[in-house]
């Protein structure tokens, strides 16, 4: 189960890290059920193993490529990030990933690829919760280009220097720090280049609650859930919220990718 | 099946009151146990919130049950029932004000304005302080007809504390969806029998 071979960086190492229990214990992943402690439940049967993505749209040479390969494309790093949902709690997990840069760069797109587009794994005999019509499964999200070229953004393939495990997006899941949790999507088994926005799921599911964009932004309420301030997980019941940082305090490293933009309507 | 006796009466209400703090006991449990999952204040948030539903619907019961079956006495009980519903609404709401937002007022008010889920639930807490403040025998007497009027509110309460849950759900809608079909067939119940009473007047 551990992960052998990966090297640690500067990312997040003045965090406080959130209890692997809690990590793996409390998540958003319909396919294995609604409630928060479905997806433990539910996915300790999910085999992740053999696993295979497939890289198409507008690239050199469509192929599918196995997860050992991908793991060799770029060296394997920790990263600690703030991960904040957009129903007002967060968590710091160590994550263990490759930069989707180097996957992109080795996937070689087109000059016609403005967005990249990720579609997951819809079993319905693997995943009870994708069995229930709940979302319009496959679960869908994308990213503009320079956002998936952006250094912060990552494929996790583990957390707490273990392999990730099945609630939490086993084999490989997107980790896009500075944007709400659902963007990260789990379980990938399509990396599609495209001209266009491609349509994500939540978008689909409420365009009036959820943007493509969907940036952590504390000045911007969601229209069920204060985004001014969040719960983070693995205090006790005496810990107060803490205040929401703009880009979930990654604005430097982001914050030119969005100059000019009305983040008011592009959310 | 024979009404049950004073005696008997008084046990049913003895045990109906420990059967109600049970949930507040299995809080109190696993808060000491440290057993509250990864986010405790939202678990006692969502706990007392679907007992003082689940309350307020056996509260709302007892008139249909005797509608339905002409078993009337335990409408005897819905006083301490509807206390019950009042007191676990009142642990949900200072959980919200007290351990959610640390008495942020400012930011109370604001959460309370811009999000119709906790508006609602929100006026449906306000909308139960007089009925809770009305319910002794002395504000009954004083109060006779005006008090079965204002009584009515519970109904408001009811439909408001379903919604409240609805809006707060993301996606899946089932939990909320059976409250509100067994909140419409109990006020369901009432309605037919209303009309029917008025029917039989006008022949």
């Amino acid at each position: 189960k551990k992960i052998t071979g990966f090297t640690k960086t500067a990312y997040g190492a003045d965090e406080k890290l959130t209890p692997y229990d809690d990590v793996t214990t409390y998540n958003n992943y319909y396919e294995f059920g609604t409630s928060k402690s479905d997806p433990a439940e539910h996915s300790k049967l999910f085999k992740p193993t053999p696993w295979s993505v497939a890289i198409e749209g507008e690239v050199k040479n469509p192929r599918t490529v196995n997860l050992e390969d991908i793991l060799k494309i770029a060296p394997l790093e920790e990263r600690i990030y703030r991960m904040r949902c957009v129903e007002g709690w967060s968590m710091v997990i160590p994550w263990v990933g490759l930069p989707l840069a180097q996957l992109i760069k080795w996937a070689e797109p087109t000059a016609n690829a403005k967005f990249v587009e990720f579609v997951t794994l819809d079993d319905s005999l693997r995943m009870p919760g994708a069995r229930v019509p709940i979302l319009d499964w496959p679960y869908t999200e994308g990213l503009r280009m320079d956002e998936a070229m952006n250094p912060l953004t990552i494929l996790a393939v583990g957390l707490y220097g273990e392999v990730l495990p099945n609630q939490n997006g086993a084999p490989l899941r997107l980790v896009v720090p500075w944007k709400y949790g659902f963007k990260g999507a789990k379980a990938i088994v399509k990396i599609r280049f495209r001209e266009t926005m491609p349509q994500t799921t939540w978008v689909k599911a409420g365009p009036r609650e959820y943007g493509f964009y969907a940036n952590v932004n504390p000045t911007v309420d969601h229209p069920r859930w204060t985004q001014a301030s969040e719960r983070r997980i693995g205090g006790s019941v005496f810990s107060p919220r803490i205040k929401t940082q703009m880009f979930n305090g990654y604005a430097e490293q982001v914050a030119h990718l969005y100059s000019g933009m009305d983040l008011r309507k592009n959310f | 099946m024979l009404p049950p006796n004073r005696k008997q009466l008084g046990l049913i209400k003895a045990g109906l009151f420990l059967l109600a703090l049970i949930p507040l006991a299995r809080l109190l449990w696993l808060g000491m146990h440290d057993d509250l999952g990864a986010n405790p204040i939202e678990f006692i948030e969502r706990s007392t919130g679907t007992w003082a539903l689940v309350i307020l619907l056996v509260t709302l019961s007892f008139t249909p049950l005797r509608l339905l079956t002409g078993t009337a006495w335990p409408v005897q009980l819905r006083r301490m029932a509807g206390l019950f519903m009042f007191s676990y609404a009142c642990l949900h709401i200072t959980t919200y004000i007290w351990l959610d937002h640390w008495f942020d007022w400012q930011e109370i008010a604001k959460d309370i304005i811009k999000h119709p889920y906790v508006l609602v639930g929100f006026a449906a807490f306000v909308l139960s302080v007089p009925l809770a403040l009305t319910s002794s025998n002395a504000m009954i007497k004083r109060l006779r007809q005006r008090w079965k009027t204002l009584h009515r509110l519970v109904y408001l309460v009811a439909i408001f504390a379903v919604l409240h849950f609805w809006w707060l759900v993301k996606k899946d809608i089932t939990e909320p969806m059976l409250y509100a079909l067994v909140l419409a067939a109990l006020l369901a119940i009432r309605l037919v029998f209303t009309l029917r009473k008025r029917k039989g007047q006008m022949v």
